[in-house]
Protein backbone atom coordinates (compact mmCIF):
# COMPACT_ATOMS: atom_id res chain seq x y z
CA UNK A 1 0.00 0.00 0.00
CA UNK A 2 1.36 3.37 -1.02
CA UNK A 3 0.72 6.96 -0.07
CA UNK A 4 1.72 10.32 -1.51
CA UNK A 5 3.44 12.71 0.87
CA UNK A 6 5.31 15.99 0.88
CA UNK A 7 8.29 16.76 3.07
CA UNK A 8 10.25 19.98 3.38
CA UNK A 9 13.82 18.75 3.78
CA UNK A 10 16.54 21.25 4.64
CA UNK A 11 14.42 24.01 3.16
CA UNK A 12 13.42 22.23 -0.07
CA UNK A 13 9.88 20.94 -0.64
CA UNK A 14 9.92 17.35 -1.91
CA UNK A 15 6.95 15.27 -3.09
CA UNK A 16 7.25 11.48 -3.04
CA UNK A 17 5.24 8.26 -3.08
CA UNK A 18 6.14 5.78 -0.34
CA UNK A 19 5.05 2.35 0.85
CA UNK A 20 3.17 2.91 4.13
CA UNK A 21 5.89 0.80 5.82
CA UNK A 22 8.60 3.32 4.95
CA UNK A 23 10.15 5.14 7.89
CA UNK A 24 11.06 8.81 7.72
CA UNK A 25 14.72 7.71 7.79
CA UNK A 26 14.33 5.45 4.75
CA UNK A 27 12.28 8.09 2.93
CA UNK A 28 15.12 10.58 3.46
CA UNK A 29 17.96 8.23 2.57
CA UNK A 30 16.53 5.87 -0.05
CA UNK A 31 13.92 8.06 -1.74
CA UNK A 32 15.38 11.56 -1.44
CA UNK A 33 19.09 10.66 -1.23
CA UNK A 34 19.46 12.84 1.85
CA UNK A 35 22.14 10.75 3.52
CA UNK A 36 23.14 12.98 6.45
CA UNK A 37 20.95 10.97 8.89
CA UNK A 38 22.48 7.50 9.33
CA UNK A 39 20.93 4.11 9.99
CA UNK A 40 22.60 2.56 13.04
CA UNK A 41 20.37 0.29 15.11
CA UNK A 42 17.08 1.13 13.32
CA UNK A 43 15.30 0.69 16.70
CA UNK A 44 15.56 4.13 18.29
CA UNK A 45 18.40 3.18 20.59
CA UNK A 46 21.52 4.68 18.99
CA UNK A 47 20.42 8.15 17.83
CA UNK A 48 22.44 8.18 14.58
CA UNK A 49 19.24 8.90 12.58
CA UNK A 50 18.37 11.99 14.66
CA UNK A 51 16.84 14.88 12.71
CA UNK A 52 14.83 17.95 13.70
CA UNK A 53 11.14 17.42 12.87
CA UNK A 54 9.25 20.71 13.08
CA UNK A 55 12.25 21.96 15.06
CA UNK A 56 12.34 19.13 17.61
CA UNK A 57 14.93 16.36 17.73
CA UNK A 58 13.51 12.93 17.00
CA UNK A 59 14.79 9.54 15.86
CA UNK A 60 13.66 9.27 12.23
CA UNK A 61 13.85 5.44 12.24
CA UNK A 62 10.74 5.09 14.44
CA UNK A 63 8.56 7.63 12.64
CA UNK A 64 6.56 6.50 9.62
CA UNK A 65 7.05 8.71 6.57
CA UNK A 66 3.26 8.75 6.10
CA UNK A 67 2.85 10.19 9.60
CA UNK A 68 5.36 12.95 8.80
CA UNK A 69 3.44 14.12 5.72
CA UNK A 70 3.67 17.90 5.40
CA UNK A 71 6.39 18.26 8.02
CA UNK A 72 9.56 20.30 7.98
CA UNK A 73 12.68 18.17 8.44
CA UNK A 74 16.14 19.53 9.18
CA UNK A 75 19.14 17.23 8.93
CA UNK A 76 22.72 17.94 9.96
CA UNK A 77 23.36 18.97 6.34
CA UNK A 78 20.74 21.70 6.56
CA UNK A 79 21.37 23.12 10.03
CA UNK A 80 23.37 26.03 8.65
CA UNK A 81 22.74 27.96 5.44
CA UNK A 82 24.31 26.27 2.41
CA UNK A 83 28.09 26.56 2.36
CA UNK A 84 28.20 27.74 5.98
CA UNK A 85 29.22 25.94 9.14
CA UNK A 86 26.91 25.60 12.17
CA UNK A 87 28.68 26.50 15.46
CA UNK A 88 28.09 22.94 16.69
CA UNK A 89 29.84 21.54 13.63
CA UNK A 90 32.86 23.82 14.24
CA UNK A 91 32.88 22.84 17.95
CA UNK A 92 32.83 19.10 17.15
CA UNK A 93 35.86 19.56 14.88
CA UNK A 94 37.70 21.75 17.40
CA UNK A 95 37.13 19.29 20.27
CA UNK A 96 37.66 16.00 18.38
CA UNK A 97 34.02 15.10 19.01
CA UNK A 98 34.26 12.23 16.53
CA UNK A 99 36.53 9.55 15.15
CA UNK A 100 34.80 7.60 12.37
CA UNK A 101 32.03 10.19 12.05
CA UNK A 102 29.11 7.82 11.49
CA UNK A 103 27.14 8.97 14.56
CA UNK A 104 28.11 12.63 14.10
CA UNK A 105 25.16 13.96 12.04
CA UNK A 106 22.82 12.49 14.65
CA UNK A 107 24.94 13.82 17.51
CA UNK A 108 24.89 17.31 16.00
CA UNK A 109 21.13 17.37 15.37
CA UNK A 110 20.56 16.05 18.89
CA UNK A 111 22.88 18.70 20.33
CA UNK A 112 21.01 21.40 18.40
CA UNK A 113 17.84 20.15 20.09
CA UNK A 114 19.56 20.12 23.48
CA UNK A 115 20.59 23.79 23.13
CA UNK A 116 17.01 24.79 22.29
CA UNK A 117 15.44 22.69 25.05
CA UNK A 118 17.80 23.97 27.75
CA UNK A 119 17.32 27.56 26.57
CA UNK A 120 13.55 27.04 26.82
CA UNK A 121 13.95 25.96 30.47
CA UNK A 122 13.17 22.29 29.99
CA UNK A 123 14.52 20.36 32.97
CA UNK A 124 16.26 16.98 32.59
CA UNK A 125 16.78 14.04 34.93
CA UNK A 126 20.02 15.78 35.97
CA UNK A 127 18.20 19.00 36.97
CA UNK A 128 17.36 19.30 40.68
CA UNK A 129 13.58 19.23 41.35
CA UNK A 130 12.15 22.74 41.32
CA UNK A 131 14.78 24.13 38.97
CA UNK A 132 14.91 26.14 36.81
CA UNK A 133 12.44 28.87 37.81
CA UNK A 134 9.76 29.43 35.17
CA UNK A 135 11.16 31.33 32.21
CA UNK A 136 14.80 30.61 33.12
CA UNK A 137 17.20 28.61 30.99
CA UNK A 138 18.94 25.51 32.34
CA UNK A 139 22.75 25.97 32.46
CA UNK A 140 24.33 23.20 30.39
CA UNK A 141 26.84 21.71 32.82
CA UNK A 142 28.74 18.58 31.81
CA UNK A 143 26.28 16.50 33.87
CA UNK A 144 23.34 18.09 32.03
CA UNK A 145 24.96 17.48 28.63
CA UNK A 146 25.72 13.83 29.44
CA UNK A 147 22.14 13.21 30.55
CA UNK A 148 20.52 15.07 27.65
CA UNK A 149 22.76 13.43 25.02
CA UNK A 150 22.20 9.89 26.35
CA UNK A 151 20.12 8.98 23.31
CA UNK A 152 23.17 9.23 21.04
CA UNK A 153 25.75 6.45 21.14
CA UNK A 154 29.31 6.72 19.81
CA UNK A 155 31.04 3.40 19.26
CA UNK A 156 34.40 5.17 18.84
CA UNK A 157 33.97 6.59 22.35
CA UNK A 158 34.44 10.25 21.49
CA UNK A 159 32.16 11.20 24.38
CA UNK A 160 34.67 13.44 26.18
CA UNK A 161 35.08 15.54 23.02
CA UNK A 162 31.33 15.57 22.39
CA UNK A 163 30.57 16.90 25.89
CA UNK A 164 33.22 19.59 25.46
CA UNK A 165 31.90 20.54 22.01
CA UNK A 166 28.28 20.85 23.13
CA UNK A 167 29.36 22.84 26.18
CA UNK A 168 31.32 25.28 24.06
CA UNK A 169 28.46 25.71 21.58
CA UNK A 170 26.07 26.33 24.49
CA UNK A 171 28.33 29.01 25.95
CA UNK A 172 28.77 30.60 22.53
CA UNK A 173 24.99 30.68 21.96
CA UNK A 174 24.45 32.25 25.38
CA UNK A 175 27.14 34.89 24.79
CA UNK A 176 25.63 35.73 21.39
CA UNK A 177 22.08 36.09 22.68
CA UNK A 178 21.86 36.13 26.50
CA UNK A 179 18.25 37.36 26.47
CA UNK A 180 17.16 34.34 24.48
CA UNK A 181 18.46 31.91 27.06
CA UNK A 182 16.82 33.79 29.91
CA UNK A 183 13.30 34.40 28.77
CA UNK A 184 12.69 32.10 25.86
CA UNK A 185 9.74 29.90 26.66
CA UNK A 186 8.38 27.41 24.17
CA UNK A 187 11.43 27.92 21.99
CA UNK A 188 12.00 24.19 21.65
CA UNK A 189 8.48 23.41 20.60
CA UNK B 1 6.98 -5.93 7.99
CA UNK B 2 3.47 -6.85 6.90
CA UNK B 3 1.80 -4.30 4.58
CA UNK B 4 -0.83 -2.15 6.30
CA UNK B 5 -3.35 0.52 5.51
CA UNK B 6 -2.58 3.96 6.98
CA UNK B 7 -5.49 6.23 7.95
CA UNK B 8 -5.49 9.68 9.48
CA UNK B 9 -8.23 10.08 12.12
CA UNK B 10 -10.23 13.30 12.07
CA UNK B 11 -12.73 12.61 14.85
CA UNK B 12 -12.24 10.64 18.09
CA UNK B 13 -15.58 8.77 17.93
CA UNK B 14 -15.05 7.86 14.27
CA UNK B 15 -11.51 6.68 15.02
CA UNK B 16 -12.76 4.53 17.92
CA UNK B 17 -15.50 3.04 15.70
CA UNK B 18 -13.07 2.35 12.84
CA UNK B 19 -10.59 0.48 15.04
CA UNK B 20 -13.38 -1.37 16.89
CA UNK B 21 -14.94 -2.52 13.61
CA UNK B 22 -11.68 -3.50 11.89
CA UNK B 23 -9.94 -6.66 13.12
CA UNK B 24 -6.20 -6.05 12.98
CA UNK B 25 -6.53 -2.28 13.34
CA UNK B 26 -4.56 -0.30 15.89
CA UNK B 27 -4.22 3.34 16.93
CA UNK B 28 -0.93 5.06 16.10
CA UNK B 29 0.33 7.80 18.43
CA UNK B 30 4.03 8.71 18.43
CA UNK B 31 4.81 5.17 17.35
CA UNK B 32 8.07 4.87 19.30
CA UNK B 33 7.05 1.47 20.69
CA UNK B 34 4.51 0.27 18.10
CA UNK B 35 6.71 0.91 15.04
CA UNK B 36 9.59 -0.82 16.80
CA UNK B 37 7.42 -3.86 17.54
CA UNK B 38 6.29 -3.91 13.92
CA UNK B 39 9.94 -4.01 12.82
CA UNK B 40 10.57 -6.86 15.25
CA UNK B 41 7.58 -8.81 13.96
CA UNK B 42 5.98 -8.69 17.40
CA UNK B 43 3.11 -6.54 16.12
CA UNK B 44 1.60 -6.90 12.65
CA UNK B 45 -1.43 -4.61 12.32
CA UNK B 46 -3.45 -4.54 9.09
CA UNK B 47 -4.43 -0.93 9.60
CA UNK B 48 -2.95 1.99 11.54
CA UNK B 49 -5.27 4.82 12.53
CA UNK B 50 -3.06 7.84 13.24
CA UNK B 51 -4.63 9.83 16.07
CA UNK B 52 -2.00 12.56 16.34
CA UNK B 53 -4.13 14.92 14.24
CA UNK B 54 -7.01 14.81 16.73
CA UNK B 55 -5.73 17.58 18.97
CA UNK B 56 -5.89 16.12 22.50
CA UNK B 57 -2.56 17.88 22.99
CA UNK B 58 -3.31 20.38 25.77
CA UNK B 59 -2.42 20.45 29.46
CA UNK B 60 -5.35 22.15 31.20
CA UNK B 61 -6.08 22.92 34.85
CA UNK B 62 -9.28 21.33 36.20
CA UNK B 63 -11.75 23.32 38.32
CA UNK B 64 -11.00 21.22 41.43
CA UNK B 65 -7.29 22.09 41.34
CA UNK B 66 -6.34 19.03 39.33
CA UNK B 67 -4.86 18.77 35.87
CA UNK B 68 -5.91 17.20 32.59
CA UNK B 69 -3.18 16.05 30.22
CA UNK B 70 -4.32 15.25 26.68
CA UNK B 71 -3.45 11.83 25.30
CA UNK B 72 -1.40 13.37 22.48
CA UNK B 73 0.72 15.60 24.75
CA UNK B 74 4.29 14.54 24.08
CA UNK B 75 6.23 13.20 27.06
CA UNK B 76 8.74 16.07 26.86
CA UNK B 77 5.99 18.71 26.86
CA UNK B 78 4.27 17.11 29.84
CA UNK B 79 7.55 16.93 31.77
CA UNK B 80 8.39 20.58 31.09
CA UNK B 81 4.91 22.00 31.65
CA UNK B 82 4.91 24.61 34.48
CA UNK B 83 1.74 23.22 36.10
CA UNK B 84 3.05 19.64 36.02
CA UNK B 85 6.35 20.77 37.53
CA UNK B 86 4.65 22.86 40.23
CA UNK B 87 1.85 20.51 41.27
CA UNK B 88 3.17 17.06 40.35
CA UNK B 89 6.98 17.17 40.15
CA UNK B 90 7.02 13.40 40.65
CA UNK B 91 5.37 13.05 37.24
CA UNK B 92 7.91 15.33 35.60
CA UNK B 93 10.75 13.36 37.24
CA UNK B 94 9.29 10.04 36.14
CA UNK B 95 8.88 11.21 32.54
CA UNK B 96 12.41 12.64 32.43
CA UNK B 97 13.88 9.41 33.78
CA UNK B 98 12.43 7.46 30.86
CA UNK B 99 13.80 6.92 27.33
CA UNK B 100 15.90 9.62 25.60
CA UNK B 101 15.30 13.24 24.64
CA UNK B 102 14.45 12.23 21.07
CA UNK B 103 11.96 9.57 22.16
CA UNK B 104 10.29 11.86 24.73
CA UNK B 105 9.80 14.45 21.95
CA UNK B 106 7.80 11.85 20.01
CA UNK B 107 6.12 9.57 22.57
CA UNK B 108 2.65 10.56 23.77
CA UNK B 109 0.86 10.32 27.11
CA UNK B 110 -1.60 7.72 25.85
CA UNK B 111 1.06 5.72 24.07
CA UNK B 112 3.33 5.70 27.11
CA UNK B 113 0.52 4.06 29.12
CA UNK B 114 -0.05 1.45 26.41
CA UNK B 115 3.59 0.58 25.64
CA UNK B 116 4.29 -3.11 26.02
CA UNK B 117 6.83 -5.02 28.08
CA UNK B 118 10.47 -5.06 27.00
CA UNK B 119 10.87 -8.68 28.20
CA UNK B 120 13.57 -10.00 25.87
CA UNK B 121 11.52 -13.10 25.05
CA UNK B 122 8.40 -11.09 24.20
CA UNK B 123 10.49 -9.09 21.75
CA UNK B 124 12.20 -12.13 20.19
CA UNK B 125 9.89 -14.03 17.84
CA UNK B 126 12.26 -17.06 17.85
CA UNK B 127 11.44 -17.86 21.49
CA UNK B 128 8.23 -19.03 23.20
CA UNK B 129 6.22 -16.29 24.93
CA UNK B 130 2.65 -16.56 26.22
CA UNK B 131 2.11 -12.82 25.91
CA UNK B 132 3.09 -12.75 22.22
CA UNK B 133 1.77 -16.19 21.32
CA UNK B 134 -0.72 -17.53 23.90
CA UNK B 135 -0.03 -21.11 24.89
CA UNK B 136 3.56 -21.20 23.60
CA UNK B 137 5.12 -21.06 27.08
CA UNK B 138 7.18 -18.58 29.13
CA UNK B 139 10.88 -18.50 28.31
CA UNK B 140 11.68 -16.18 31.22
CA UNK B 141 10.70 -18.76 33.86
CA UNK B 142 14.00 -20.54 33.19
CA UNK B 143 15.78 -17.64 31.51
CA UNK B 144 17.01 -14.07 31.88
CA UNK B 145 15.02 -12.50 34.72
CA UNK B 146 16.77 -9.27 35.63
CA UNK B 147 13.87 -7.06 34.45
CA UNK B 148 11.12 -9.35 35.68
CA UNK B 149 8.50 -9.37 38.42
CA UNK B 150 8.43 -9.97 42.16
CA UNK B 151 4.72 -9.20 42.64
CA UNK B 152 1.58 -10.59 41.02
CA UNK B 153 3.20 -12.80 38.38
CA UNK B 154 1.67 -16.07 37.16
CA UNK B 155 3.11 -19.36 35.88
CA UNK B 156 2.28 -18.03 32.41
CA UNK B 157 4.04 -14.66 32.54
CA UNK B 158 6.58 -12.90 34.77
CA UNK B 159 7.02 -9.76 32.64
CA UNK B 160 6.95 -6.21 34.00
CA UNK B 161 5.33 -3.04 32.70
CA UNK B 162 8.11 -0.73 31.51
CA UNK B 163 6.57 2.75 32.00
CA UNK B 164 7.97 5.24 34.48
CA UNK B 165 5.17 7.73 33.85
CA UNK B 166 2.49 5.19 34.76
CA UNK B 167 4.15 4.59 38.15
CA UNK B 168 3.89 8.28 39.03
CA UNK B 169 0.30 8.42 37.73
CA UNK B 170 -0.60 5.42 39.90
CA UNK B 171 0.77 7.12 43.01
CA UNK B 172 -1.16 10.29 42.09
CA UNK B 173 -4.59 8.57 41.87
CA UNK B 174 -4.77 9.55 38.18
CA UNK B 175 -7.65 8.49 35.93
CA UNK B 176 -7.49 7.61 32.25
CA UNK B 177 -10.28 9.14 30.17
CA UNK B 178 -11.33 6.48 27.68
CA UNK B 179 -13.85 6.70 24.90
CA UNK B 180 -15.32 4.15 22.54
CA UNK B 181 -17.58 4.88 19.57
CA UNK B 182 -20.55 5.57 21.87
CA UNK B 183 -19.43 7.03 25.18
CA UNK B 184 -16.68 8.26 27.46
CA UNK B 185 -15.66 6.64 30.76
CA UNK B 186 -12.94 7.05 33.36
CA UNK B 187 -10.66 4.27 34.62
CA UNK B 188 -8.23 4.74 37.52
CA UNK B 189 -4.72 4.25 36.12
CA UNK B 190 -4.16 1.79 38.97
CA UNK B 191 -6.87 -0.39 37.42
CA UNK B 192 -6.03 0.19 33.76
CA UNK B 193 -3.33 -2.48 33.55
CA UNK B 194 -4.00 -6.04 34.69
CA UNK B 195 -2.04 -8.88 36.20
CA UNK B 196 -1.08 -11.64 33.75
CA UNK B 197 -3.04 -14.55 35.24
CA UNK B 198 -3.86 -17.01 32.50
CA UNK B 199 -4.22 -14.32 29.80
CA UNK B 200 -0.91 -12.41 29.66
CA UNK B 201 -1.71 -11.37 26.07
CA UNK B 202 -3.99 -8.73 27.59
CA UNK B 203 -1.95 -5.90 29.15
CA UNK B 204 -4.94 -3.74 30.06
CA UNK B 205 -8.69 -3.86 30.63
CA UNK B 206 -9.30 -1.94 27.37
CA UNK B 207 -10.97 -3.47 24.32
CA UNK B 208 -9.94 -2.85 20.71
CA UNK B 209 -11.31 0.53 19.75
CA UNK B 210 -11.10 1.99 23.26
CA UNK B 211 -9.24 5.27 22.80
CA UNK B 212 -7.48 7.00 25.69
CA UNK B 213 -8.14 10.72 25.17
CA UNK B 214 -6.59 12.16 28.34
CA UNK B 215 -5.23 11.53 31.81
CA UNK B 216 -6.72 13.43 34.73
CA UNK B 217 -4.83 14.15 37.93
CA UNK B 218 -6.88 15.02 41.03
CA UNK B 219 -5.78 17.84 43.32
CA UNK B 220 -3.32 16.45 45.87
CA UNK B 221 -1.40 19.03 47.93
CA UNK B 222 1.23 16.51 49.11
CA UNK B 223 2.01 15.73 45.46
CA UNK B 224 3.89 19.05 45.26
CA UNK B 225 6.64 17.39 47.33
CA UNK B 226 6.31 13.87 45.92
CA UNK B 227 9.41 12.27 44.44
CA UNK B 228 10.40 9.60 41.91
CA UNK B 229 13.48 7.43 42.26
CA UNK B 230 14.64 5.04 39.57
CA UNK B 231 17.35 2.43 39.93
CA UNK B 232 18.84 1.02 36.74
CA UNK B 233 21.93 -0.61 35.31
CA UNK B 234 23.25 2.60 33.71
CA UNK B 235 22.77 6.23 34.64
CA UNK B 236 20.52 7.21 31.72
CA UNK B 237 18.40 5.75 28.90
CA UNK B 238 17.67 2.41 30.58
CA UNK B 239 14.55 0.75 31.94
CA UNK B 240 14.05 0.49 35.69
CA UNK B 241 15.20 -2.46 37.70
CA UNK B 242 13.11 -0.91 40.45
CA UNK B 243 11.47 2.50 40.76
CA UNK B 244 9.42 4.26 43.43
CA UNK B 245 6.96 7.16 43.29
CA UNK B 246 6.07 8.40 46.75
CA UNK B 247 4.04 11.22 48.31
CA UNK B 248 3.69 11.75 52.04
CA UNK B 249 1.82 14.19 54.29
CA UNK B 250 2.97 14.59 57.86
CA UNK B 251 0.58 15.60 60.64
CA UNK B 252 1.60 18.28 63.16
CA UNK B 253 2.65 15.60 65.65
CA UNK B 254 5.10 14.15 63.12
CA UNK B 255 3.04 11.09 62.26
CA UNK B 256 2.03 10.13 58.74
CA UNK B 257 -1.35 11.69 57.88
CA UNK B 258 -1.49 10.37 54.32
CA UNK B 259 0.80 8.55 51.93
CA UNK B 260 0.95 7.19 48.37
CA UNK B 261 3.54 4.67 47.17
CA UNK B 262 3.76 3.06 43.73
CA UNK B 263 6.50 0.81 42.38
CA UNK B 264 7.86 0.20 38.89
CA UNK B 265 9.89 -2.66 37.46
CA UNK B 266 8.33 -5.19 39.84
CA UNK B 267 5.04 -6.33 38.31
CA UNK B 268 2.93 -6.70 35.16
CA UNK B 269 1.39 -3.33 36.08
CA UNK B 270 2.47 -0.27 38.03
CA UNK B 271 2.33 -1.66 41.58
CA UNK B 272 0.47 0.42 44.13
CA UNK B 273 2.00 -0.52 47.50
CA UNK B 274 -1.27 -0.51 49.48
CA UNK B 275 0.09 -2.69 52.30
CA UNK B 276 2.99 -0.30 52.85
CA UNK B 277 0.62 2.68 52.78
CA UNK B 278 -1.68 1.03 55.33
CA UNK B 279 1.26 0.26 57.61
CA UNK B 280 2.38 3.89 57.50
CA UNK B 281 -0.86 5.80 58.11
CA UNK B 282 -0.67 7.08 61.67
CA UNK B 283 2.86 5.79 62.19
CA UNK B 284 5.82 8.00 62.99
CA UNK B 285 7.47 9.42 59.85
CA UNK B 286 10.86 7.83 60.53
CA UNK B 287 13.28 5.74 58.51
CA UNK B 288 12.44 2.79 60.75
CA UNK B 289 8.73 3.10 60.02
CA UNK B 290 9.40 3.55 56.29
CA UNK B 291 11.50 0.37 56.22
CA UNK B 292 8.88 -1.53 58.22
CA UNK B 293 6.18 -0.41 55.78
CA UNK B 294 8.32 -1.57 52.86
CA UNK B 295 8.78 -4.92 54.62
CA UNK B 296 4.99 -5.25 55.02
CA UNK B 297 4.61 -4.88 51.26
CA UNK B 298 7.53 -7.17 50.49
CA UNK B 299 6.03 -9.94 52.63
CA UNK B 300 3.80 -10.53 49.59
CA UNK B 301 6.73 -10.65 47.14
CA UNK B 302 7.36 -13.92 45.29
CA UNK B 303 10.72 -13.30 43.65
CA UNK B 304 12.26 -15.50 41.00
CA UNK B 305 15.89 -16.60 41.38
CA UNK B 306 16.86 -13.79 39.02
CA UNK B 307 14.76 -11.12 40.76
CA UNK B 308 15.59 -11.88 44.41
CA UNK B 309 17.95 -8.89 44.39
CA UNK B 310 14.95 -6.60 43.97
CA UNK B 311 13.58 -7.34 47.46
CA UNK B 312 16.29 -5.49 49.43
CA UNK B 313 16.49 -2.92 46.62
CA UNK B 314 12.77 -2.09 46.92
CA UNK B 315 13.06 -1.84 50.70
CA UNK B 316 15.95 0.64 50.46
CA UNK B 317 14.36 2.58 47.59
CA UNK B 318 11.00 3.00 49.36
CA UNK B 319 12.75 4.16 52.52
CA UNK B 320 14.95 6.68 50.72
CA UNK B 321 12.14 8.04 48.54
CA UNK B 322 9.75 8.50 51.47
CA UNK B 323 12.49 10.25 53.44
CA UNK B 324 13.03 12.68 50.57
CA UNK B 325 9.29 13.23 49.97
CA UNK B 326 8.93 13.94 53.70
CA UNK B 327 11.47 16.73 53.35
CA UNK B 328 14.53 14.90 54.63
CA UNK B 329 17.87 14.61 52.87
CA UNK B 330 17.61 12.64 49.62
CA UNK B 331 19.97 9.94 50.80
CA UNK B 332 21.23 7.20 48.59
CA UNK B 333 20.27 3.64 47.98
CA UNK B 334 23.05 1.61 49.59
CA UNK B 335 25.36 0.05 47.05
CA UNK B 336 24.10 2.09 44.11
CA UNK B 337 26.13 4.78 42.41
CA UNK B 338 24.15 7.67 41.03
CA UNK B 339 25.38 10.49 38.83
Amino acid sequence: MHTDITLTVDGHSRALRVDTRTTLLDALREHLRTTAPKKGCDHGQCGSCTVLLAGRRVVSCLILAAAADGAEVTTAAGLAPEGREHPLQRAFVDHDGLQCGYCTPGQICSAAGVLEEAAAGWPSAATPPGEPAEGQAVPLTDAEIRERMSGNLCRCGAYAGIVAAVGEAARAAEAADPAATEAQSGGAR
Amino acid sequence: MKPFDYRRATDPADAAALVADTPGAAFLGGGTNLVDRMKLGVAAPDMLVDITGLGLDEVEPLPDGGLRIGANVRNSDAAAHPLVRARYPVLSQALLSGASGQLRNTATTGGNLLQRTRCVYFQDTSTPCNKREPGSGCSALEGYQRYHAIFGASPDCVATHPSDMAVALTALDARAVVRDAAAERRIPVAQLHRLPGEAPEHDTVLSRGDLITAVELPAMPMAARARYRKIRDRASFAFALVSVAAAIERAEDGTVADVRIALGGVAHKPWRALLAEEALRGAAATDGAFAAAAAAELAEARPLPGTAFKVPLVRAAITATLREAAGGPPGRVPGKEEP
